[in-house]
């Protein structure tokens, strides 16, 4: 049975990482590569990279990120912001990204999911939606950041992107973004019950609990979050640890087994120089 | 173990075939320190210590490339000649008789078994992709010291059936015992991705290069 991943999102602008609270009043956070390599030892899961750039001429200075990090974690990386063509996604898979997340040039063009399937493979392609409940059982694609409805119902495209090939899905609340209330697990348990790929829940942590609810009552395969992460206000070993205690299957973080490998790599740097 | 003999003496030969991205893969023996050429020269693959299989993408698309490159012929000889060889993801698949995947296609023969889609019908998502715990399916040095509760990192549709019992170290519980790393003397395979599994993947990839370059049997 797969573990329930824990996933801290980490936005992008010009080198460095930030947090939008709403997509408002954006504040900047730190250095991408640190708090990678932080995340990875304090053990998620799986680490994604937005870029929010508003300009092409960005663009270079965050694969250049993507780059950089892949050197330094060991967990899959997902990369997403701005992709709307199959170059966009051969350009972040070179710079290192194992996977892709399209969001607003897929609800404008719904092919180049199905494109980036076929090239890439399924594993490859994230559909990312963000979503805003607009009814007491209705939910709707918005665009942009949130800052443009479409009125297409969210659970009629989600499927309709996992046909056209997308091998995951990130449902973004953006009703529960940065308001750390908890994630919308009302829609969730629609997603969950309506797709067979890996979906996973955006927008909403506050608390330990929250991840649980996700986990337990949605059934999400993986949990995403940023700004509790970012200022510490919940750590990914205490989070583990409470999941664990709850039934929740995730990967534990062994600090006997890092010590282990840590052994192992002193053993073989001490063989390398007696070899010499 | 003689950790001198476990040193590698020659850079280890990553075999380039031209398919999928393993930039990540050279990115994991850059983090570990460990010596490793990236390479498409059938002598330095035949040559060197240990040669790496590795791959991402289609198996018919993967086992063309081997075959027009005529390093199919030069791993085979690898093997005649008793030379370690490792085999990643796609590359473990390639070293077997056959794959399922889009049709029926021949493998490289090494080992035996084929690979078959995972059954949806059974509740599964496809493909298993994600964190999955390793099972020991039986003692052998490559995982001696591995925690109970390690997790390895999967992305495949496809997994091994009817392999040699004999051969499966470690498992993973997905609808069926998916085997994840096998080793038959002196070929391993990995199904999961060790240079994405954190540092249960990099323990793995030491204790593998351990025990295929110093001999330990």
């Amino acid at each position: 049975m797969l573990a329930k991943r824990i996933i801290p999102c980490l936005d992008v602008r010009q080198g460095r990482v930030v947090k939008g609270k709403r997509f408002q009043a954006i504040e900047d956070v730190e250095d991408p590569v640190v708090l990678a390599d932080r995340y990875c030892r304090e053990g998620a899961d799986e680490l994604v990279f937005y870029d929010i750039t508003a300009s092409a001429e960005d663009r270079g200075i965050f694969d250049e990120v993507v780059r950089r990090v892949s050197k330094v974690v060991n967990i899959p990386l997902t990369v997403g912001g701005g992709i709307a063509t199959v170059e966009d996604f051969t350009r972040v898979l070179m710079a290192g990204a194992d996977k892709v997340s399209v969001n607003t040039a897929a609800v404008r063009r719904p092919e180049l999911i199905r494109e980036a399937a076929l090239k890439f493979g399924a594993q490859c392609v994230v559909l990312s939606v963000d979503v805003s409940k607009v009814g007491p059982d209705r939910w709707e694609v918005v665009v942009k950041g949130g800052r443009e409805t479409t009125g297409m119902s969210a659970l009629e495209w989600i499927k309709q992107g996992v046909a056209l090939g997308a091998g995951e899905v990130v449902v973004n609340s953006i009703d529960q973004d940065g308001v750390r209330k908890g994630y919308d697990v009302e829609f969730l348990k629609q997603v969950t019950a309506a797709v067979n790929v890996p979906v996973i829940a955006s927008g909403g942590a506050g608390a330990l609990e929250h991840f649980e609810e996700a986990a337990r009552v949605a059934d999400v395969d993986g949990i995403l979050a940023a700004s509790v992460f970012h200022y510490g206000d919940i750590s990914i070993g205490d989070l583990k640890s409470y999941l664990l205690s709850h039934g929740v299957a995730v990967r534990p973080l062994d600090h006997r087994f890092d010590r282990a490998a840590a052994g192992a790599a002193e053993a073989a740097g001490a063989a390398e120089q007696g070899g010499n | 173990m003689n950790d001198q003999a476990a040193t590698p003496r020659k850079p280890i030969a990553i075999i380039d075939y031209g398919v999928g991205n393993i930039q990540n893969l050279i990115n994991a023996f850059e983090r570990l320190e460990i010596p490793a050429v990236l390479t498409a020269d059938h002598d330095v693959i035949l040559n060197a210590e240990l040669s790496i299989l590795p791959g991402v993408g289609a198996f018919k698309d993967a086992i063309d490339k081997l075959r027009n490159t005529g390093i199919d012929q030069v791993i085979q000889q690898r093997v005649r000649e008793g030379r370690p060889l490792l085999g990643i993801c796609l590359g473990m698949q390639l070293m077997f008789e056959a794959s399922e995947e889009d049709g029926d296609w021949e493998g490289l023969g090494l080992l035996k078994g084929r690979f078959v889609k995972f059954d949806e019908n059974m509740g599964l998502k496809v493909p298993h992709m994600g964190w999955n715990r390793l099972v020991k399916e039986r003692q052998d040095p490559v995982a001696d010291g591995l925690p109970e509760d390690a997790y390895a990192y999967y992305v495949h549709s496809y997994y091994l059936s009817g392999g040699d019992a004999r051969d499966i170290i470690l498992s993973s519980p997905y609808g069926v015992a998916v085997p994840g790393l096998i080793r038959k003397g002196s070929i391993v395979g990995m199904q999961f991705h060790p240079e994405k599994s954190g540092a249960v993947g990099e323990f793995l990839i030491r204790q593998v290069l351990a025990v295929l370059m110093g001999g330990t049997q």
